[in-house]
């Protein structure tokens, strides 16, 4: 689903230049939930970035589903963001002057979506997450945990091939954070991929992989074994 | 373009600052008011100065005699002349471009005392004797009787056609004056009409309406005069530069009354045409400063919304970067800032639209109606081809201020948007 060979990124800071990413290898198959961790500046919402097409690479090959990214467009790669890729961040970015559902629509309406078979869909995702009860409340009317439900359902929505987390738990208390786990948990099961990162070892081992950065370069890259502990399931519960 | 999210979007950007949005449409709207009231004061000054020209025939030139400037086959110089009757069977024979030749005599002025008197009544007017022709120089309501004509001419008729001004004075109110006689200068005329000019801005010497027009043959010969003509008012055909019948006529008369065609000051003229050409031109050239004026004003308003609009790209810049990610196209983003300032601009501009023509339209009601024609400003109107242009300014000048806001929300990578606080 995503093949990265030897990708490099640098950022300009007036006369110096800033090597985030120095050679990143890495592949992550169909279905997989795998967690990015690392020190801050270790190049991991980097990585995530440039995976989630938001940033574009310097060196090396990227394949997303099977498809080289080079020199995109930003026309183009909004297109490519809006089917393939779902977006959940840690300050949940959602639109404040529109209620729920329609928050949740925003990405069908991009697609040009009718306003009421786009607003059907959202509810069905609301459900999902169960907001029902609260499709037309405000974002500002809603709990951080909400929030970020609402914000997975919004990702979900045009039934992306990836979603990408940066730092989903990372404004929200243990209890929510565990919540919202365990819908990503669930949203990972029907086949999606799932790229959180993460700087909490509790939240990066619900993954069932473990990528650790480092100074831009892969650190360690292990299977989690014990990805689903049966405490965390009682607390989800 | 008529979804509601697209609406919703626009209103929760504008109305977040409402007062810093209404400030900014002020300004558009103030030039399009402006704009409006300049161009419907223009119209009502155009319209009251031209209404004052009535039907007066503008593709006319005036001619009458002076003295000779320079000696000319024996004759000595500072010699008088005059203009005789076989000069006007001339002028028609000679000049094909001539559409009328009218010959006007100024039978003794109103400047000698009461020249004209019925019964116990009197008063001081002009009295002119004029052709049937006259009457399509400077045409006059008839609404009592009629105007001369050819009969009146060729049979030498004492008739009189007389101002609304002398009727007053001479007749008991509502009284018929058709038929009635009046003593001009000693002799008496039957009255057969009494006339109201249609214009008063255009007259020669003196109000129009304490005036008499006698056929001009009856004049000659009961006056005295002879054959002799006081001055010609000639009109070119349709097409035909007031310019060209000017010079032949001119040619003409001076070949006919042995004056040196160098001498520029033996014929007194007037080219109505011409001063009509310049009147016409400094309108021109109002309606122009207007519009300069206007569109300046209206620039400076639509410079603001395009200030306005970037400080609220700007303001939007995470909101448009979550957008971004999630799959808005740099084209949507841009058509949506766009539209919003096209919104504003002509939301504002509509508005300025509306409320100057409404209060044109007000004045134009409230106007007292001239009487006798006698006025500068006039009907103020603002043509509805105009009003329409200047919507469609407002609407590519709201375009135009949008561009470059929405071209730097855009311009910002999504990922340094998003990160933006």
């Amino acid at each position: 689903m995503i093949k990265l060979q030897n990708i490099h990124k640098s950022y300009d800071m007036g006369s110096n230049k800033l090597h985030v990413l120095k050679g990143i290898d890495l592949n992550v198959g169909q279905g997989e939930m795998v967690s990015i961790m690392g020190s801050s500046g270790s190049g991991k919402s980097t990585l995530l970035n440039i995976i989630g097409l938001l940033d574009n690479h310097d060196e090396g090959d990227f394949y997303l589903d099977g498809m080289l990214i080079r020199d995109m467009n930003e026309t183009k790669a909004a297109r490519l963001r809006n089917q393939f890729i779902g977006f959940v961040f840690q300050s949940f970015n959602l639109i404040s002057f529109k209620n729920a559902v329609e928050n949740v629509a925003l990405p069908l309406y991009y697609q040009g979506v009718p306003r009421r078979k786009r607003n059907k869909t959202a509810m069905e995702y609301l459900e999902k997450v169960g907001l029902t009860d609260w499709a037309e409340h405000l974002p500002s009317e809603l709990s951080g945990g909400q929030k970020q439900r609402l914000a997975i359902a919004r990702a979900m929505i045009s039934q992306p091939k990836i979603i990408l987390a940066d730092e989903p738990t990372g404004a929200l208390d243990s209890v929510t954070s565990m919540e919202v786990m365990e819908l990503f948990k669930e949203i990972n099961q029907s086949g999606i991929t799932i790229l959180i990162v993460t700087h909490e070892n509790d939240i990066a081992h619900l993954t069932q992989r473990i990528i650790k950065l480092h100074d831009g370069l892969i650190n360690s890259d292990h299977k989690n074994g014990h990805h689903q502990p049966l405490n965390v399931q009682a607390i989800a519960v | 373009m008529f979804d509601r999210d697209r609406w919703q979007e626009i209103w929760s950007s504008l109305s977040k600052n409402k007062l810093r949005t209404v400030l900014t449409a002020f300004g558009v709207f103030w030039g399009i008011f402006m704009l409006m009231i300049m161009l419907g004061s223009g119209s009502g000054l155009e319209n009251g100065v031209m209404n004052g020209m009535g039907d007066f025939a503008t593709n006319s030139v005036f001619m009458w005699t002076r003295p000779t400037s320079i000696p000319y086959k024996g004759l000595p110089r500072n010699r008088r002349f005059y203009y005789r009757n076989n000069d006007i069977q001339a002028l028609k024979d000679n000049i094909p471009e001539l559409a009328l030749v009218s010959p006007r005599l100024e039978g003794g002025g109103r400047n000698s005392g009461n020249n004209v008197i019925r019964n116990n009544k009197a008063g001081a007017f002009s009295v002119y004797g004029d052709y049937p022709e006259w009457n399509q120089i400077d045409p006059v309501n008839v609404p009592m009787g009629r105007f001369i004509n050819q009969i009146d001419i060729e049979q030498k008729r004492k008739v009189a056609v007389i101002g609304k001004r002398v009727y007053e004075v001479l007749f008991e109110k509502d009284e018929d004056p058709i038929g009635k006689y009046i003593r001009i200068n000693g002799i008496y005329f039957q009255v057969v009409g009494m006339f109201t000019p249609k214009n008063q801005n255009m007259n020669f010497g003196g109000d129009k309406e304490q005036s008499i027009h006698l056929p001009f043959t009856t004049l000659q010969q009961a006056f005295n005069y002879g054959d002799i003509v006081g001055w010609f008012a000639l009109t070119s055909k349709p097409g035909i530069p007031v310019t060209i019948i000017e010079e032949k006529a001119k040619t003409l008369l001076k070949e006919r009354h042995k004056v040196a065609p160098e001498d520029e000051r033996a014929i007194g003229y007037f080219n109505l045409d011409k001063q009509f050409r310049q009147m016409t031109g400094l309108f021109t050239g109002i309606s122009g400063l207007i519009w300069v004026v206007g569109i300046g004003t209206l620039m400076a308003g639509v410079i603001g919304i395009s200030n306005i609009m970037l400080v609220i790209v700007k303001e939007r810049t995470k909101e448009i970067g979550i957008m971004r990610a999630i799959g808005a196209s740099p084209s949507k983003v841009m058509g949506q800032i766009i539209t919003e300032s096209v919104f504003l601009t002509t939301l504002a501009g509509y508005g300025g639209l509306v409320l100057g023509v409404a209060i044109i339209e007000l004045i134009n009601k409230n106007l007292p109606a001239p009487d006798n024609g006698e006025t500068m400003f006039l009907n103020p109107t603002i043509d509805f081809k105009v009003a329409i242009l200047a919507l469609l300014i407002l609407i590519v000048s709201g375009a135009i201020a949008g561009l470059i806001p929405a071209r730097r929300a855009v311009s910002i990578k999504p990922i340094d948007a998003l990160r933006y606080e």
